[in-house]
C-alpha cells in the first residue's frame, strides 16, 4: 500500500524560533479588535486554486482565538456584487469602507507566497507559505504581521521500485486533489499560534486580556 | 483490609481522575465546526458538486449533532446558511438565520443589516 510511504511533516518556523524577539503588540493592545474582515489573500502562487484552497482554512483558527470573523464566503459574495471581483480589487478596498459598510473592526491581509506540490522522481514536498497583516479599520495601524511556512514531504523507503509505484500513484493522486489546501491548517497554527508572535487572544476566548497568547 | 481501599481509591478515584485530566488536556473547541469550512472549500472549488440545497441539508445535520452537545456554531455560520436559504428561494428561513447571526454575535450586526438592505432591493 502506498500509506506505508513514511510521510514526514516539517514544520519550518522561517527563523529559529529561540531567537526572535517577540513581536510588539502596542498597537494591537491600543486597538484590540473584536471583529475581523478576513479578505480572499492575493495569490503569488502559481496555483489559481490556493486563494480558496486558502480561504476556507482562516475562520477556525483565527475564530478558536476569540474574534467574530466574518463569513468569508458570503463577504466574498458581497464583494464581488459591489464591483470588486477579484482578491486584487479586495485588497483595495478602503478601511473606513471596511468598518461603515461591514462594520469590522480590523481587516486580515493575506498573502500566499507559495502554494503547492513539488515532485522529484520519488518524493514530494507540498509547501504553503502565507504571510499576513491586521490592520485597524479606524486608524489605519498595523495591528500585527506574520509570516509561516509549512511543509510536508512524502519521502521514499529506500526499495527503489516500490518507491517508484508508491511515487507515481502519490503523484496520481495529488494532481486529482488539492494536497496544499491540506496543509493550510499547519501553516496558520505556526502563523496565528506561535508565541510571541502569533494573534493574541480575542474577547470569546476565556483567556482574553491575559498577558500571553 | 487497607490495602483493599487503597485499590478501590485507585481503581474508582486515581483513575477516573487521570483520565479526566488527560482528556481536559486536548484543548476544548469554542464551537462546533462540523463541516462549515469544507463545504465552502468545495463550494468553491467544484461548483455544482453540491447544490445549495444540500449544503443546507449538510449544515442543518450539523446544527441538529451540536444542539445535542449544547455547543455554539461559529461566528459566520448562521449568515452562511441564512445566505444559502436566500440563494434557494426560502427568503424567511434566510432571514430567521440572519436574526440568529446578529443575535449570538452582535459584532455582525453592521453587515446583517446591510445584506437585509440588498436582499430587500432585489
Amino acid at each position: 500500500m502506498f500509506c506505508t510511504v513514511g510521510i514526514a511533516v516539517l514544520l519550518l518556523a522561517l527563523t529559529g524560533c529561540a531567537t526572535r524577539t517577540p513581536y510588539d503588540y502596542t498597537n494591537y493592545r491600543l486597538h484590540p479588535p473584536r471583529s475581523i474582515l478576513v479578505l480572499p489573500p492575493l495569490n503569488e502562487s502559481t496555483a489559481v486554486e490556493g486563494t480558496y484552497g486558502y480561504l476556507s482554512t482562516v475562520t477556525r483558527p483565527i475564530a478558536e482565538l476569540g474574534y467574530y470573523v466574518f463569513p468569508v464566503a458570503v463577504v466574498d459574495q458581497f464583494l464581488k456584487e459591489n464591483g470588486m471581483p477579484t482578491a486584487g480589487e479586495m485588497h483595495q478596498v478602503p478601511l473606513n469602507k471596511a468598518w461603515d459598510v461591514v462594520g469590522a473592526d480590523a481587516v486580515l491581509f493575506a498573502t500566499l507566497k507559495q502554494y503547492g506540490s513539488k515532485y522529484q522522481v520519488v518524493n514530494s514536498a507540498t509547501v504553503v507559505q502565507v504571510q499576513a497583516r491586521l490592520v485597524d479599520t479606524r486608524t489605519g495601524l498595523l495591528l500585527w504581521e506574520g509570516e509561516a511556512i509549512a511543509q510536508q514531504n512524502s519521502g521514499g523507503t529506500g526499495n527503489i521500485i516500490g518507491d517508484l509505484i508508491a511515487a507515481a500513484v502519490t503523484q496520481a493522486i495529488n494532481a486529482g486533489t488539492d494536497a496544499a489546501h491540506e496543509v493550510c491548517p499547519q501553516a496558520n497554527t505556526m502563523l496565528f499560534y506561535t508565541k510571541d508572535h502569533g494573534l493574541l487572544y480575542g474577547p470569546y476566548h476565556p483567556k482574553y486580556g491575559s498577558a500571553g497568547n | 483490609m487497607e490495602n483493599h481501599q487503597v485499590n478501590l481509591f485507585r481503581r474508582f478515584v486515581l483513575l477516573p481522575v487521570c483520565l479526566l485530566l488527560l482528556t481536559g488536556c486536548a484543548a476544548p473547541t469554542l464551537y462546533t465546526w462540523g463541516q462549515y469550512e469544507e463545504l465552502i472549500y468545495v463550494s468553491y472549488t467544484a461548483p455544482g458538486k453540491l447544490s445549495p440545497e444540500m449544503q443546507i441539508e449538510k449544515m442543518e445535520e450539523d446544527y441538529q449533532k451540536a444542539r445535542a452537545t449544547n455547543k455554539r456554531m461559529p461566528p459566520g455560520w448562521h449568515a452562511q446558511l441564512g445566505y444559502l436559504y436566500y440563494q434557494t428561494g426560502k427568503v424567511d428561513q434566510a432571514h430567521q438565520e440572519f436574526l440568529t447571526e446578529k443575535a449570538e454575535f452582535p459584532e455582525s450586526t453592521v453587515f446583517i443589516d446591510r445584506l437585509l438592505i440588498n436582499f430587500k432591493k432585489q
